[in-house]
């Protein structure tokens, strides 16, 4: 007995090629400009600045140091909320679930591209202001834990089985937001020898009049580039979804040899 | 049936297995040994006794977390065979009682290889604690907890993944670094003297009903998801 089937569309009539728009393509440019124009501003101002009391021309890693190290504190929170979002549209709604995985997906490789960076300026700071490269005290510490946690997350990533990376990964985003909090008070109790934060660091912190729009310029300059590759690595992991999902369905109709297509 | 009865009868089952095979208990003691063993060869335990007593708490729970990786991930892959795990995934028991019945026998066998570890931690290093040594029995139990809760889940969850066994310390360290810190620091208290561990005793216990919440609701998708 041989069963027949009628014949088979080509792959690309089922599912719908990724296309953008060309106005998200023409915004992603205008952004690109954008951002650039800042950073090369931010730069400018972070140069011009005047020299520190203490620290003369040193100082002036901060203000590179100081947007890495704040905005790695905020994409772990869209990491977290894209998580539950698609352990909660999982079985309902699997193309917002995607959609979701690939928010994570993106939040998390930047989380820990700008803690790199700023882990990275930090210990060049460290080593020029204080003589030492890493000092184990309760901010350090945190830090390198929501560096290692990232870390892990994507590594998880990479070792899980086809088709199983964001159901897994998404328990583990959660878990690493958990976890986050719980690390900074313990470690605070730990031990607290950093010297206290430049901003709101209570009485005599803060920063001199001169040096305000340096920082505020590179934070802006700063935050802009992180949208634009998050946006940037949202577009390449719905991309790469949208592969995965033409090589299975070529696989079901038995279409092998067109896995690439 | 009721849900305690769920998790009576998976418990029941993971320590009658143990006890036909004993390979997670027998694996744990005798590397626990070997680590005590090492970590003599490292520094002289016998003749610096204060270094002995602010670092054989990190020892311990070092020794024990290494110990229990291995029977952490033995625990699930043994349902892999038989596919044992796609009958949980159709029976119409919880999986939460699953989950809570397997690490309550991972409890059991850690802690087991505690009481055997202790001793020998005093002995060998010839441990004299200066502070209230009956409160390492309220830390053991929460830190092992600590340990095999998060454990035992994130075993589950590595179950998806290539290379599982390696995979998950890479995960699970991370996750449990402040549990490691609280019973580091509240059994390093307990050895010295020095401070009160209540802090850290506090520290382990919300780190416990957290995490254990986390993992009870994330199970059954772990076990179900595809």
């Amino acid at each position: 007995m041989r069963f027949v089937t009628g014949p088979t569309p080509p792959p690309h009539d089922r599912i719908k090629p990724v296309k953008d728009s060309r106005k998200s393509t023409s915004l992603a440019g205008i952004w690109f400009g954008l951002t650039m124009l800042v950073m090369a501003y931010g730069f400018y101002q972070a140069m011009v600045a005047p020299k520190e009391a203490t620290m003369g021309n040193l100082y002036r890693v901060f203000f590179y140091h100081f947007p890495h190290t704040i905005l790695s504190f905020i994409f772990p929170y869209i990491n977290c909320v894209a998580s539950l979002l698609f352990i909660f549209w999982r079985q309902s709604k699997p193309e917002l679930a995607a959609k979701a995985d690939a928010w994570a997906v993106a939040s998390a490789e930047i989380t820990v591209v700008y803690s790199t960076v700023g882990l990275a300026t930090g210990m060049l700071w460290g080593r020029a202001a204080w003589g030492i490269w890493w000092a184990w005290d309760a901010r350090l510490t945190t830090y390198l834990l929501l560096w290692l946690l990232y870390v892990s997350y994507m590594m998880l990533r990479s070792f899980a089985a086809g088709g199983q990376t964001a159901m897994v990964a998404s328990v583990l985003g959660v878990f690493a937001a958990i976890d986050v909090p719980i690390c900074y008070m313990s470690i605070h109790w730990w031990r607290t020898q950093h010297p206290a934060p430049v901003f709101g660091g209570g009485d005599g912190s803060g920063i001199d009049k001169s040096m305000a729009s340096a920082v505020l310029w590179n934070v802006a300059a700063f935050l802009m580039w992180g949208i634009f590759i998050l946006g940037w690595r949202y577009a390449l992991e719905r991309r790469r979804q949208h592969q995965d999902n033409l090589a299975t369905e070529a696989m079901l109709r038995g279409d092998i040899g067109s896995e690439n297509a | 049936m009721n849900y305690a009865d769920y998790v009576l009868a998976h418990f029941a089952k993971e320590v009658r297995l143990e006890w036909r095979a004993r390979d997670a208990i027998n694996g744990m003691l005798f590397f626990t040994l070997l680590v005590v063993v090492v970590f003599a060869m490292a520094f002289d335990p016998a003749s610096y006794p204060t270094i002995t007593r602010q670092i054989s708490g990190g020892l311990l729970w070092v020794a024990v977390l290494f110990a229990s990786m291995n029977a952490l991930n033995q625990s699930w892959a043994r349902e892999l065979k038989n596919s044992v795990l796609d009958a949980h995934r159709l029976a119409p028991a919880p999986p939460s009682a699953l989950f809570l019945g397997k690490a309550l026998a991972n409890f059991l066998f850690v802690t087991a290889t505690e009481m055997v570890l202790a001793p020998v931690f005093v002995v060998f290093y010839n441990l004299h604690p200066l502070g209230q040594t009956w409160l390492l029995l309220v830390v053991l139990p929460l830190g092992t907890w600590a340990l095999v809760g998060n454990g035992t889940f994130f075993a589950a969850l590595s179950l998806r993944t290539r290379n599982r066994e390696l995979l998950l310390p890479l995960i699970l360290f991370p996750i449990s670094l402040p549990a490691l810190l609280a019973m580091i620091q509240a059994t390093t208290s307990i050895l010295t003297g020095d401070a009160s561990p209540m802090l850290w005793i506090k520290v382990l216990f919300a780190y416990n009903i957290v995490f254990t919440t986390a993992c009870l609701m994330l199970f059954g998708f772990v076990l179900q998801g595809e």
